[in-house]
């Protein structure tokens, strides 16, 4: 393994990340204003976003804290959301499992979507890299992303005020989202697994703490597998 | 809000703790030993399988609009959907969704 492969691969991951910049920092900075408008001090704001550094999980935590929810119902729903993670860390596991508990354990605190979701289409198109490649790229992804998430977090918690409906920029997840696995639907068991996805996450929208999703997801990678199995 | 501050650092750090544990939770424990080809059929479509449901309820009933499905989202989905699709190109993709939703909501007014 020679020192500038590896570190091409970090470029190319650092690259692959760049577009998702304009969604990262108008999403961190939602969340700054949202956490400082609902009365956290900055300390507990940036604790947050930097402890737990995943969007989704931190506005589900702070509705419910507004809500002076009871703090296990906090903890709960905060947490299923992020279930899905656990998927993407069995998921990420073949590629990137072969090296020490240390570096597996710090792959893992930059385990977001966009960082899981730019390696898998990466490493499955590139089925010849190494480990440290594939790692490098990974961390390339990560290092523009996470201080990003955690500075503009405070840029929005100093600021204060509020960003304008009317500028659509709740949509820029939901699009960054799309952009990222529309891609990926390579096969007909990608389309089926996507598909079922789609349908039974609508359908299942009344289950709480988001665990709809988790039923939807895993009924879709069954799917996925089995339209594989069948058209092999 | 009426929790007191030691509270908060409370749910702070378990929610810190937690989501560390979920991401570490697979590579952690299983790390370089290999997976029965059954299990790594399934996790193939991981990816497939969550976002599309993640975002499904944010295109079809977006907070922005009081959960009322909105023409200008929708077309930026199926846009965005199409291009990525179509150009593999993920950059391409949230661009043109992107362009479509400010062209749709500037001419619908």
């Amino acid at each position: 393994m020679s020192p500038s492969t590896t570190k091409s691969a970090l470029w190319r991951g650092v690259y692959a990340s760049l577009p998702f910049i304009i969604v990262i920092v108008p999403f961190a900075m939602l969340f700054g204003v949202a956490a400082t408008e609902a009365g956290l001090p900055i300390a507990q704001v940036m604790g947050f976003t930097a402890l737990v550094i995943a969007g989704a999980s931190q506005f589900t935590a702070l509705q419910f804290m507004i809500e002076n929810a009871p703090v296990l119902v906090i903890l709960a729903s905060a947490l299923a959301v992020n279930l899905r993670m656990a998927m993407y860390s069995a998921a990420i596991t073949p590629y990137l499992g072969d090296q020490p508990l240390w570096r597996r354990a710090l792959l893992s605190y930059v385990l977001v979507d966009q960082t899981y979701n730019l390696a898998i289409l990466e490493f499955e198109e590139n089925p010849d890299q190494t480990t440290a490649q594939r790692t490098a790229f990974f961390v390339g992804c990560s290092l523009p992303l996470v201080p990003l998430w955690i500075g503009f977090t405070w840029v929005g918690a100093a600021l204060g005020g509020q960003i304008p409906p009317e500028y659509g920029l709740d949509f820029a997840l939901p699009i960054a989202f799309i952009a990222m696995v529309a891609p990926a639907l390579r096969t007909v068991a990608h389309i089926a697994a996507a598909v079922t996805s789609v349908v039974l996450a609508l359908a299942l929208g009344f289950i709480p703490l988001n665990l709809g999703l988790l039923v939807a997801a895993i009924i879709a990678m069954m799917v996925g597998a089995e339209v594989e199995r069948r058209m092999a | 809000m009426t929790y007191s501050d030691t509270t908060i650092w409370w749910i702070i750090a378990i929610l810190g703790v937690g989501t560390f544990l979920i991401r570490f939770s697979f590579i952690g424990l299983i790390g370089s030993r290999p997976m029965p080809p059954w299990v790594l059929r399934h996790l193939r479509y991981t990816s497939v399988a969550i976002l599309p449901g993640l975002v499904a309820p944010l295109v079809a009933f977006p907070a922005a609009t009081g959960g009322t499905p909105d023409p200008a989202r929708l077309l930026a989905a199926a846009v965005t959907v199409g291009i990525g699709y179509w150009t593999k190109g993920v950059v391409r993709a949230m661009l043109g969704g992107a362009i479509t939703l400010f062209a749709v909501q500037y001419m619908l007014g």
